[in-house]
């Protein structure tokens, strides 16, 4: 492995424009990963981004690195050959709600279990933009598009209850107006040990502008919002007064202050808690704030430190491979 | 005593009754006793058929010679019969006048009623065309058993073995390769190992009897090349061939797959030689498959995915994006019988078509298919030499007849063989590939072959981005420029035409000139070389072509085919390369074809030359 090197974020910066429409969230998405990149302490030549096809999985060509803009769905496969076959590579998947949860809906899910050290970004906007406006398997039901003049009668997929139910042992949330956040939750996300998810929250300012609004506004997040932090109790509001607590595995929403209500009465974030982290995935706002941060995170053996571990024993115990004496092996016979 | 130059013996029994093991053991003895041999096993698709049907029969069968035997047979000159089914099902195929050793235990009512005979076959005229020898195998065995320390059930399992022995002893074999490997086999379980020797003998001594009544063959040893020989089937030898290859690029072997038979014995394989270096991905799907082995080639292995005909029909786009991306991947399609499903477990040439244009789009791939089990070995050695050397994919066809056929093989010396690949990856210190200003240029090509550098990630200085949109010559920017679209999509065509140049000339069996050209490709090989061998015998004027380069074809073909009166192609399709010839060449070729699942007998390829040369 090469030796770490100090990076500003221009470093990331590749030459080819950035071609998103103006307004687009997704070019907070690109600088906040770009500036954690300089984070990371990995080279340049070590990282690689992969990409499906929608308007987030353009990502790849904007960032100066290795990278490949493959076919819809597919980025979690190649980027599974990508790590097993060079472990010693950052990879990074770019995907959205269309090209990671529908066309390669089955792709994402193996790629959560199998646990294969990496990290899947899912810009989830609800809508498929590229194809100009059809619903996704995120849009909210009832939802007018351009395929659902009438209103959508899909039922939505909660990304992280998908994850979670996969096996994902990292999954966390961000959103597109918090650059500082997306930064922090990426760097978890890259130290941790396996597959990470993480969903952003992200606008399409023409074919579903607002869908995110309430609990990614600047004026309104923080009373919609909840920002996870392990170890730290669930409070959120503008005053910081507001809580999470359970009655009977039901979340309730409580003002520190009213009804005898402390401070110490307060859910305590514990990411290694897989129940938590379930019920809080289901948490949909205006009823409930919208959880951010990190979730779910769980120690589990890493795919690839398996097979590089059961390649060492084998050699250990039949030495590097010899393809004559392989040939040479069984039943064999001398033709004079 | 019979003499006989070859003699073909099928082992038939329900799916349960060890017709495959039996088989090899057949087959295994008779090459270490100097015989060329062909085999091929027969199994129904499914895995628990119910027991004593049709559809539960498991066949094996061995065809052996004293000279060269390419083909697993045409007709069984003797069916070994372990149940009614077994005797319904295969009774047709076996030659006029040939032996039929049936086991009479299990022609009571119930095994006969689940045949589907509705009278005992044994007790009419309906096997009064052959030598039959009817034998209480089962009810022997057992009884020859009866001093071990076993049950029942467990005795009766060993009636395998004594068929074997009764085999062994009309076609003089010796059992002492099959005594050792039992005592190997079931090391773990001597009183097991001890009573299958026991039955062996059984049956031997059994078949001693039966001199007067049945001839016994005896057949010299064939004339084969000198050397030291192992018996191989295609699958192995594809994953073999695949190791090496990398062995000789000095590159890691990536296989990215999912189960499909008949391809899914190339994943077994390879998944026990990970001291190799080989990592072996079993993906979520067919496209995964694929795409994991693309992940894996950019990441700088050597990537292979392998599948038969509805995994190679998912993996189409994927295959558009290692052409567009240029960049070396080997697809093996072990082909089976079609549309759809169709029949998983039977061969078919019928992916010709879609190795060539099943994707969308102007997406050429290299096409090699390889003609005979052994003959897998170098084709995935040459399927991966010219992917890496050409940094484009290639699809290698082969078939389930010669993916599960057997044959000896002649093992080659690999310090001095199949040692040296060159593949296009480039260091840091590469100046060549870069601009003047230091950026690097991932389709700068090489003036030869047209083929672009292959810098992977962990390369200081290389950093690069590829995918499936169109991209700019020499620098790989996206490009939606028409007359850039216009060139690359030349570049691509020009590019396989250049693997003309890296591949051999065709080869001829036979005149260069003549009558016929048989013009065959694939695993038909064997079938095809035989009956021109055979016609040539007779003085006619028959040579063959077999075709194991499809695209680009070697640049003498044409002038091969251009010194025959016509051009005949069998093929186990309904005429793809045939027409292909036809379009490319204007040739006039004919076809022979045949859909049924089945590899062509020798004979009906001899016929359909024959009826060729009559309307001359």
């Amino acid at each position: 492995m090469s030796e770490a090197v100090a990076y500003k974020k221009k470093d990331f910066v590749s030459s080819q424009e950035v071609r998103w429409c103006p307004g687009c969230g997704d070019y907070a998405i690109l600088s906040s990963i770009q500036t954690a990149m300089t984070k990371i302490g990995k080279r340049r030549e070590d990282i690689v981004c992969v990409s499906g096809i929608g308007c987030s999985s353009r990502f790849p060509y904007y960032v100066n690195s290795y990278g490949m803009h493959t076919i819809h769905g597919r980025a979690p496969g190649i980027a599974s050959g990508v790590k097993i076959h060079n472990p010693d590579l950052s990879v990074w998947v770019l995907t959205g709600d269309g090209d990671g949860l529908s066309i390669g809906g089955n792709h994402l899910i193996h790629a959560l279990r199998r646990n294969i050290s990496m990290n899947i970004v899912l810009f989830n906007n609800e809508i498929y933009g590229l194809t100009k406006g059809q619903y996704s398997p995120t849009s909210k039901q009832g939802i007018i598009t351009k395929s659902s003049p009438d209103g959508s009668v899909d039922r939505a997929f909660v990304p992280g209850s998908l994850a979670l139910g996969a096996g994902a042992t990292f999954f966390a949330r961000t959103m597109d107006t918090d650059p500082k956040h997306i930064q922090d939750v990426m760097i978890e996300a890259h130290e941790h040990q396996g597959t990470s998810l993480v969903e952003v929250f992200q606008n399409c300012i023409i074919f579903n502008d607002g869908a995110h609004k309430i609990y990614t506004d600047r004026a309104t997040r923080d009373d919609y919002s909840l920002k996870l932090v392990h170890g730290e109790p669930m409070i959120f509001g503008k005053d910081r007064n507001k809580g999470l607590i359970l009655n009977h595995f039901h979340p309730v929403v409580v003002t520190i202050g009213e009804n005898g209500v402390t401070e110490k009465n307060i859910l305590v974030h514990d990411k290694h808690d897989y129940n938590l982290a379930s019920m809080l995935t289901r948490l949909k706002a205006p009823e409930y704030p919208v959880p951010v941060g990190v979730f779910y995170q769980e120690r589990a053996a890493v795919y690839c430190q398996q097979v590089c571990a059961q390649i060492k024993d084998l050699k250990a115990k039949r030495g590097e491979g010899d393809m004559q004496a392989l040939l040479n092996s069984g039943d064999t016979w001398e033709v004079e | 005593m019979k003499e006989v130059k070859s003699v073909v013996i099928r082992f038939s029994g329900d799916s349960g009754d060890g017709m495959q093991l039996t088989g090899t053991q057949f087959s295994n003895t008779s090459a270490l006793m100097g015989n060329d041999i062909s085999t091929f096993p027969d199994f129904p698709s499914e895995i628990r058929a119910p027991q004593g049907t049709v559809a539960g029969v498991s066949g094996f069968q061995v065809h052996l010679g004293s000279s060269e035997i390419t083909t697993h047979g045409d007709e069984p000159d003797v069916l070994v019969a372990m149940n009614p089914a077994a005797l319904k099902a295969n009774l047709e195929a076996v030659k006029k006048g040939g032996a039929v050793i049936v086991n009479i235990d299990a022609f009571d009512l119930k095994g006969l009623q689940k045949a589907g005979y509705k009278e005992n076959p044994l007790e009419g005229m309906a096997l009064s065309d052959y030598n039959v020898i009817k034998a209480n195998i089962s009810s022997q065995t057992v009884e020859a058993l009866k001093e071990y320390d076993l049950d029942n059930k467990s005795k009766a399992r060993c009636k395998n073995f004594y068929a074997l022995g009764i085999t062994y002893f009309l076609f003089g074999r010796s059992a002492k390769n099959t005594l050792s490997w039992i005592e190997k086999k079931f090391a773990k379980n001597p009183i097991l190992a001890e009573a299958n020797m026991a039955a062996l003998k059984a049956g031997r001594n059994y078949a001693e009897t039966l001199e007067a009544v049945v001839s016994l063959y005896t057949i010299e040893k064939a004339k084969i090349k000198p050397g030291r020989y192992r018996q191989i089937n295609g699958n192995t030898a594809t994953a073999w061939g695949m190791i090496q290859a990398a062995k000789a690029a000095g590159l890691e072997l990536f296989l990215g797959s999912y189960p499909i038979t008949p391809a899914t014995d190339i994943l077994h394989e390879l998944s026990h030689h990970k001291h190799f270096g080989v990592k072996t991905f079993q993906a979520e799907d067919e496209i995964a498959g694929i795409c994991s082995a693309i992940g894996a080639s950019f990441a700088g292995a050597l990537a292979l995915t392998t599948t038969s005909g509805p995994g190679l029909a998912l993996k189409g786009e994927a295959i558009g994006l290692a052409i567009i991306c240029e960049m070396p991947l080997v697809i093996v399609n072990v082909q089976r019988g079609g549309p759809s499903t169709g029949l998983p477990t039977k061969t078919e040439q019928s992916d010709l078509n879609q190795a060539l244009f099943g994707r969308n789009g102007e997406s050429p791939a290299i096409v090699v298919a390889a003609s005979r089990p052994s003959d897998c070995f170098e084709m995935a050695f040459e399927a991966s030499r010219l992917a890496l050397e050409h940094m484009h994919p290639v699809i290698l066809l082969t078939d389930g007849y010669i993916a599960n056929g057997a044959e000896p093989w002649l093992i080659p010396d690999l310090s001095t063989s199949f040692n040296k690949i060159n593949h296009r990856q480039i260091t840091k210190d590469d100046k060549e590939f870069k601009s003047e200003d230091g950026v690097f240029l991932p389709y700068k090509r090489d003036d030869k072959n047209f083929s672009r550098p292959w810098a992977i990630p962990g390369t200081t200085g290389f950093e690069h981005r590829i995918g499936g949109l169109e991209r700019e010559d020499v620098t790989g920017n996206v490009s939606h420029s028409p007359k850039n679209h216009q060139v690359m999509t030349d570049l691509r065509a020009e590019k396989i035409k250049r693997v003309q140049d890296n591949i051999p000339l065709q080869k001829l069996t036979g005149e260069s000139s003549g009558d016929i050209l048989v013009l065959s490709w694939g695993g038909s090989y064997g079938a095809c070389y035989s009956a021109v061998k055979a016609l040539q015998e007779e003085g006619k004027k028959v040579s063959l072509a077999h075709l194991r380069y499809i695209n680009p074809m070697p640049s003498n073909l044409e002038e091969i085919i251009g010194q025959f009166k016509r051009v005949l192609v069998p093929e186990l399709n309904s005429g793809q390369m045939r027409d292909l010839l036809n379009c490319r060449f204007q040739c006039g070729a004919v076809g022979y074809n045949k859909v049924q699942g089945l590899p062509f007998k020798i004979s009906e390829v001899v016929d359909a030359v024959n009826r060729q040369l009559e309307s001359l």
